[in-house]
C-alpha cells in the first residue's frame, strides 16, 4: 500500500479495490526489472502489459505510447539499470508528465491578491459544488477568511446546495435568486469579498459541456465582469474533473482553457475504482498542474494532489 | 477530435490496399488500429480486445469487391459486430406492476434527480401514467429540493420525508401513499454511490427488496473511461437491474462506455439523455451509437450504398483512365452520375474518412453539380474527350450555352485539372492526400460551396 495507504481517509473501501485487482498488475514491476536488467531493450510482453496498466488507468493511447517511448529512451540510455533503479525510473518518467510541484498546504498561493480569486468550472456532475465546500473548510482550517459566491444559478437547487456547504463549513454566502444572471453574482461576491477584506473567494458556476458555445462564452462574460472591480481576477481558474471520465477529459480541458484559461485541475472521486490517468496527458499537453483531488463526499475529503502518491495508484499500489 | 481515429483508418486502409480479399495476414494491422480507436473512444481494453478477436472470425475470408477498399468492408464487419452486441429487440419499460416501481441508481453525478424527472415527463406526457416522484437522495445537500424543483418542472408529485434518513422506509412509505392516491407509476430517485462502498451498496439492496422494482434503471455518464466495466458490474451483481440510462450524450463524447456496459452485463441501453432539460431523453439507437464510437463519417452507409449501386464495370474503366491519366470530362459527367444515384453529396462526402470535418463547414445543395453538369454538356464531344482543346474562345462558347460566366468555365477547367491529379493520387495514397489536395485546390469544384 505504500504511501497510497497514507493519502486516503478510507482505507477499508481502498482495501476492497486491491483485492479486486488482478494480480498480475502488482508483479508488474518485478517483471519489467527482470525484462530490462543489464539489457538495452524492454521485452515487448512486458511493455505490452505496462500498456494495458495505463490504458485500463484511463491514460489514453497517445500518452501511454510518449510514457513508453520515454522508457525505452532511457533504458537504451543507462543499460546498466538494475531493478530498484528501474521502479524509480518509471514512475519518474511519469511523474515528470504531470506539471507543478506538490504545494505545501492549502495556504500555498499568491496572497498579495486580496481576495484571492478561485473561479470553479466544469462539465455537468464532476464535483464543483461539493470541492467548493471543501476547499472552503481547508482554507478556513488554515486561518483564511472565505466568501462563497453562488453564481450557478441554473441547476435546480444548486444555491440551495452551495448554501448548505456555507453553514456546514460556516463561511459567509452571496447569492442571487435562481434564474438570476451569474456574472452579476460574481460581481457582487467581488464586491462583497472586497468589503469584507477576506481572503479567498471561491466562485461556483453551472456544470456546462464545453461543446455548447454560448454556456461556454458565458463563464467568459462572468470573468470580464469581475474584472471590472479586480483586472486580474479571478487569479485561479479551477477546472474540475471527474476521475471516472475517460479521454473526453482531454476535450473539455481543452475548450475549458479557451474559454477561460484554466490554471489549476481538481480531480475529483478519487476515493473509487477509477484512477483518473487521463489527467497525466491533459497536465503534460497543457501544461496545466493538478492541485487538488477528491477522495469523498465529507469536508475533509480533499486533499493537495501528490504526484508520486498519484502515480503509484495507477499501478493499485 | 475525431481526427486521429479517421487519420488512423486511413492508415489502416492504406495498409490493405492491394488485397481482395481480408486475410489473416493483412487483417492483423487494420484490427490493432481498430481496437485502438475503439480504446481511445474510452471502450474498456479488455473488451475491445475481446471485440476485434470476434470481428476477425467474421471478417476472414470475406471477398473484397474493387470498388472498395479491403479496410472499408471490415470496418463495416466492425460496425455491424457493434450493433448487434449492442442492439437486440427494442427496450420498452415494463410498467405491469400496480404501482410499476422504477428505481434509479448510479454514481456519484451520473445524472439520476435529472433523469428521473425527464422519466416521469415522459411517462406522464406520452404514456399518459400518474407519476409520482421519490426522493431517495437523502445524503447530498439540497438534493431533495432539486427533485422538488424538477418535479415542478414537470408537474408531478414529489414524495419527500425531510426528516428522515432512512431511504428504506422513506421508499415503503412512497408505495403506500402512491397506492392510497391513485398514482399508477413511482420512480424513486436515490443518492449517488461508489461501487465500492460496501454500506451503500446494502443500503440500495434492501431499498430494493423492499419495494420490488418493476425496473431498475442504471445511470450512467456516457464520458465514462476505462472504469465503466467495474461500476457496470458491481452495480449489476447487487441490483441485477432491467436496463441503463446513458446521460450527457449531448457531449461530445465517443461514448465507448456504451458497448462497455453493454458488453459486460448484457442489459440494454433503454434510454439516452441529450440536454439538461425535462424534453431531452430520448431512444437508444445502436447503429448511431456504434458511428459514434467508432467516430468515423457514416462508412458503413457508404460501403452499403456503394455496395448497392456502384457499376463494377463503369468503376473499373474509370480508375483505368485515370491511372493513364486520361480522365476526361465523359467520365466526370459519368461520376457525378454515379454519386447522384447514391444519394445526397453532402452525405456521401461526409462518409469519406478524413472528409467528414472538412465538409462540415461546405453548404452543398443538392443541385451541387447543376452547374457543372450544365457547362460540361454544353462542350462539344471532342473537347469533353480532350479538355486541352479548350481554348479562350470555345470557353466564352461553352460559357454562353450554359448560361454561365467565363470566369466559371475557367474555374471549372482549372478543378477539373486538380481534380484529375487528385483521383489520381486516391488511388494511390487515399483520402488523405486528397484532403491536402482540396485544401491547396482552394475548395470545391463549383457549385460545391
Ligand atoms: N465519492 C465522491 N463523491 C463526490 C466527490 N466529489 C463530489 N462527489 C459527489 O458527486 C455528486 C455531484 O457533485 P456536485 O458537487 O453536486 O457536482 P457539480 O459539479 O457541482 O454538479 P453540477 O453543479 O450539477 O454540475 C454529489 O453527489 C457529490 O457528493 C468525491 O471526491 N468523491
Ligand atoms: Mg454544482
Amino acid at each position: 500500500m505504500g504511501l497510497f495507504g497514507n493519502l486516503f481517509s478510507k482505507e477499508p473501501k481502498k482495501e476492497k479495490l486491491e483485492e479486486g485487482l488482478e494480480k498480475t498488475k502488482t508483479s508488474l514491476f518485478t517483471k519489467l526489472s527482470k525484462a530490462v536488467a543489464g539489457k538495452s531493450k524492454v521485452d515487448d510482453e512486458v511493455l505490452d502489459e505496462l500498456e494495458e496498466i495505463l490504458i485500463t488507468a484511463d491514460v489514453g493511447l497517445d500518452t501511454t505510447v510518449k510514457i513508453i517511448d520515454r522508457i525505452e529512451e532511457r533504458v537504451a540510455r543507462d543499460k546498466y539499470l538494475g531493478t530498484a533503479e528501474l521502479n524509480d525510473i518509471l514512475r519518474e518518467e511519469i511523474a515528470d508528465l504531470l506539471q507543478g510541484e506538490t504545494q505545501a498546504d492549502f495556504k500555498a498561493f499568491d496572497a498579495s491578491h486580496k481576495p484571492y480569486v478561485i473561479m470553479v468550472v466544469g462539465v455537468n456532475g464532476v464535483g464543483k459544488t461539493t470541492t467548493i465546500g471543501k476547499l472552503a473548510h481547508k482554507f478556513k482550517q488554515a486561518g483564511l477568511k472565505v466568501v462563497l459566491g453562488a453564481a450557478d444559478t441554473f441547476r435546480a437547487a444548486a444555491v440551495d446546495q452551495l448554501t448548505i456547504w456555507s453553514e456546514r463549513v460556516d463561511v459567509p454566502i452571496v447569492k442571487q435568486a435562481m434564474g438570476s444572471d451569474p456574472a452579476s453574482v460574481a460581481y457582487d461576491s467581488l464586491q462583497s469579498a472586497l468589503s469584507q477584506e477576506a481572503d479567498v473567494l471561491i466562485i461556483d458556476t453551472a456544470g456546462r459541456l464545453h461543446n455548447k458555445v454560448n454556456l461556454m462564452n458565458e463563464l467568459g462574460k462572468i470573468k470580464r465582469v469581475m474584472q471590472k472591480l479586480v483586472p486580474d481576477a479571478p487569479h485561479e481558474v479551477l477546472l474540475v474533473l471527474d476521475a471516472s471520465t475517460g479521454q473526453n477529459a482531454l476535450e473539455q480541458a481543452k475548450q475549458f482553457t479557451k474559454t477561460t484559461e484554466v490554471t489549476a485541475l481538481a480531480l475529483t472521486k478519487l476515493d473509487g475504482t477509477a484512477k483518473g490517468g487521463v489527467a497525466i496527458g491533459i497536465s503534460d499537453q497543457l501544461q496545466i498542474p493538478v492541485k487538488y483531488i477528491g477522495v469523498g463526499e465529507q469536508m475533509e475529503d480533499l486533499q493537495i494532489f501528490n504526484k508520486r502518491a498519484f502515480v503509484d495508484s495507477l499501478f493499485g499500489e | 477530435m475525431f481526427d486521429s481515429l479517421q487519420d488512423k483508418l486511413d492508415k489502416a486502409f492504406h495498409v490493405l490496399k492491394g488485397h481482395g480479399q481480408i486475410s489473416e495476414v493483412n487483417v492483423a494491422e487494420t484490427l490493432k488500429e481498430i481496437r485502438r480507436a475503439l480504446v481511445d473512444a474510452d471502450v474498456s481494453f479488455k473488451i475491445a480486445k475481446q471485440f476485434t478477436n470476434e470481428v476477425k472470425e467474421k471478417a476472414l475470408g470475406q471477398e473484397v469487391l474493387t470498388s472498395l477498399k479491403p479496410g472499408q468492408v471490415l470496418t463495416k464487419v466492425v460496425h455491424d459486430q457493434m450493433v448487434d452486441l449492442m442492439g437486440g429487440t427494442a427496450a420498452e419499460l415494463n410498467l405491469e406492476g400496480k404501482p410499476a416501481v422504477i428505481l434509479m441508481a448510479g454514481l456519484q453525478g451520473s445524472g439520476k434527480t435529472t433523469h428521473s424527472g425527464k422519466l416521469a415527463n415522459y411517462l406522464k406526457r406520452k404514456k399518459s401514467r400518474k407519476v409520482l416522484l421519490v426522493a431517495g437522495d437523502v445524503y447530498r445537500p439540497a438534493a431533495i429540493d432539486q427533485l422538488k424543483v424538477v418535479g415542478e418542472q414537470v408537474g408531478v408529485e414529489v414524495y419527500t420525508e425531510e426528516d428522515n434518513k432512512n431511504p428504506v422506509a422513506i421508499a415503503q412509505n412512497a408505495l403506500k401513499h402512491a397506492k392510497e392516491n391513485g398514482f399508477n407509476t413511482v420512480i424513486i430517485d436515490t443518492a449517488g454511490r461508489l461501487a465500492i462502498d460496501e454500506q451503500m451498496m446494502s443500503e440500495i439492496r434492501n431499498v430494493h427488496s423492499a419495494v420490488k422494482p418493476d425496473e431498475t434503471l442504471f445511470v450512467v455518464d456516457a464520458m465514462t473511461g476505462q472504469d465503466a466495466v467495474n461500476t457496470a458490474k458491481a452495480f449489476n451483481d447487487v441490483l441485477d437491474y432491467e436496463g441503463v440510462i446513458l446521460t450527457k450524450l449531448d457531449g461530445d463524447t465517443r461514448g465507448g462506455a456504451a458497448l462497455t456496459v453493454r458488453t459486460v452485463v448484457n442489459k440494454p441501453i433503454k434510454f439516452i439523455g441529450t440536454g439538461e432539460k425535462m424534453e431531452a431523453l430520448d431512444v437508444f439507437h445502436p447503429s448511431r451509437m456504434a458511428d459514434r464510437i467508432l467516430g468515423m463519417g457514416d462508412v458503413v452507409s457508404l460501403v452499403e450504398r456503394a455496395q448497392e449501386q456502384f457499376d463494377e464495370e463503369e468503376a473499373r474503366k474509370v480508375q483505368k483512365k485515370i491511372a493513364k491519366n486520361k480522365f476526361d470530362f465523359d467520365d466526370f459527367l459519368g461520376q457525378i452520375k454515379q454519386i447522384k444515384k447514391m444519394g445526397n453529396v453532402k452525405d456521401l462526402m461526409g462518409m469519406i474518412p478524413g472528409m467528414g470535418k472538412m465538409m462540415k463547414n461546405v453548404d452543398i445543395d443538392d443541385d451541387a453539380f447543376k452547374g457543372v453538369e450544365a457547362i460540361i454538356q454544353s462542350m462539344t464531344p471532342e473537347e469533353r474527350g480532350n479538355p486541352k482543346l479548350i481554348n479562350g474562345s470555345r470557353r466564352r462558347r461553352i460559357a454562353k450555352g450554359a448560361g454561365k460566366d467565363v470566369k466559371e468555365v475557367n474555374q471549372l477547367l482549372k478543378q477539373f485539372g486538380e481534380m484529375s491529379k487528385m483521383m489520381k493520387m486516391m488511388q494511390g495514397g487515399g483520402a488523405k492526400k486528397m484532403a491536402q489536395m482540396m485544401k491547396g485546390a482552394g475548395g470545391m469544384p463549383p457549385g460545391m460551396r
